[in-house]
């Protein structure tokens, strides 16, 4: 069932992204550039997503198994630190470039753009570069 | 700052991350599970990752997700707008700012700000400024 429940999960926020626009680059990149011809649409996908998801991850936040009973795995630290801000600024600086991130980078592997299949493959290189980096640095 | 009024897309959008929040809130309550793209892929990457089996699950649905859509509608349009050498460095920037930042749009931006954690908050600050400037230096500094 967990797995079952899972596999609905990522169909639906697949589906969410293509719906909203976010599989476009073109689109992001109309929404990142602010002070060009400025395409506000994808600040409604994070309304839209928030307000659906605030009250259902409010409460599970506060209990200690998922209604199928298995441990919650939410994140516990909550001050920010400087890794936090400086990976996540040089996350924007590669989401400006190409107009894609994460969720749709897997979304849009399938359809065709080898544009995809290179952004998915240096995305995969970047991961392992921190996980070299970080196995270095701990031992 | 001009509108795009042409482009922009208010129900279609409003409607996608509505079905996004959907999704998050299935895979915390059912799953106990942070809807994270990059925290799941680059949890997949490493060692010994717990959950597993959920995890390439979840993906999978999400890589199948446009070949659902196209059984019963035409896609939506994808258009890339770099060569090459822009997707390899932004992939790069974006596999490895993601995992020192801890997350993702997805994570952060909505679950981090839906279960009101101060990093999220941060954190999306963070890569939307820097993604805004971004565009903001390639577009109308170097005109790219």
């Amino acid at each position: 069932m967990l797995k079952f429940i899972a596999f609905i999960a990522g169909l639906l926020f697949g589906l969410g992204l293509l719906l909203a626009g976010m599989a476009n680059p073109r689109k992001v990149l109309g929404f990142l550039d602010l002070t060009g011809a400025w395409d506000p649409s994808l600040a409604l996908v994070m309304v839209g997503a928030i307000a659906v998801a605030i009250g259902p991850l409010t409460w599970a936040r506060r209990q200690s198994r998922s209604l199928l009973g298995s441990p919650m795995q939410f994140p516990t630290k909550r001050e920010p630190d400087r890794r936090l801000v400086g990976g996540s600024l040089l996350f924007g600086i590669g989401w400006g470039i190409a107009g894609v991130c994460p969720g749709p980078a897997v979304a849009i592997l399938l359809t065709g753009h080898w544009q995809a299949i290179v952004f998915m493959l240096a995305m995969l290189g970047g991961m392992l570069l921190f996980t070299a980096l970080e196995n270095r640095r701990s031992r | 700052m001009t509108v795009d009024w042409f482009n922009f897309t208010p129900w279609s959008s409003l409607a996608g991350g509505a079905l996004i929040g959907l999704a998050a809130s299935l895979f915390a309550i059912g799953n106990g599970r942070i809807a994270g793209i990059s925290g799941l892929i680059g949890s997949l990457l490493q060692r010994g990752s717990e959950g597993a089996s959920e995890k390439v699950l979840f993906l999978l649905g999400l890589l199948v997700a446009p070949l659902l859509w196209g059984v019963f509608a035409a896609l939506p349009l994808i258009e890339f707008q770099s060569g090459w050498l822009g997707l390899i460095l932004a992939g790069v920037l974006v596999g490895v700012g993601t995992r020192y930042g801890s997350g993702c749009t997805s994570g952060h931006g909505v679950c981090g700000i839906s279960r009101l954690s101060p990093r999220s908050m941060v954190a999306t600050v963070c890569f939307m400024f820097s993604g805004f400037m971004t565009v903001f230096v390639l577009r109308h500094l170097l005109g790219g």
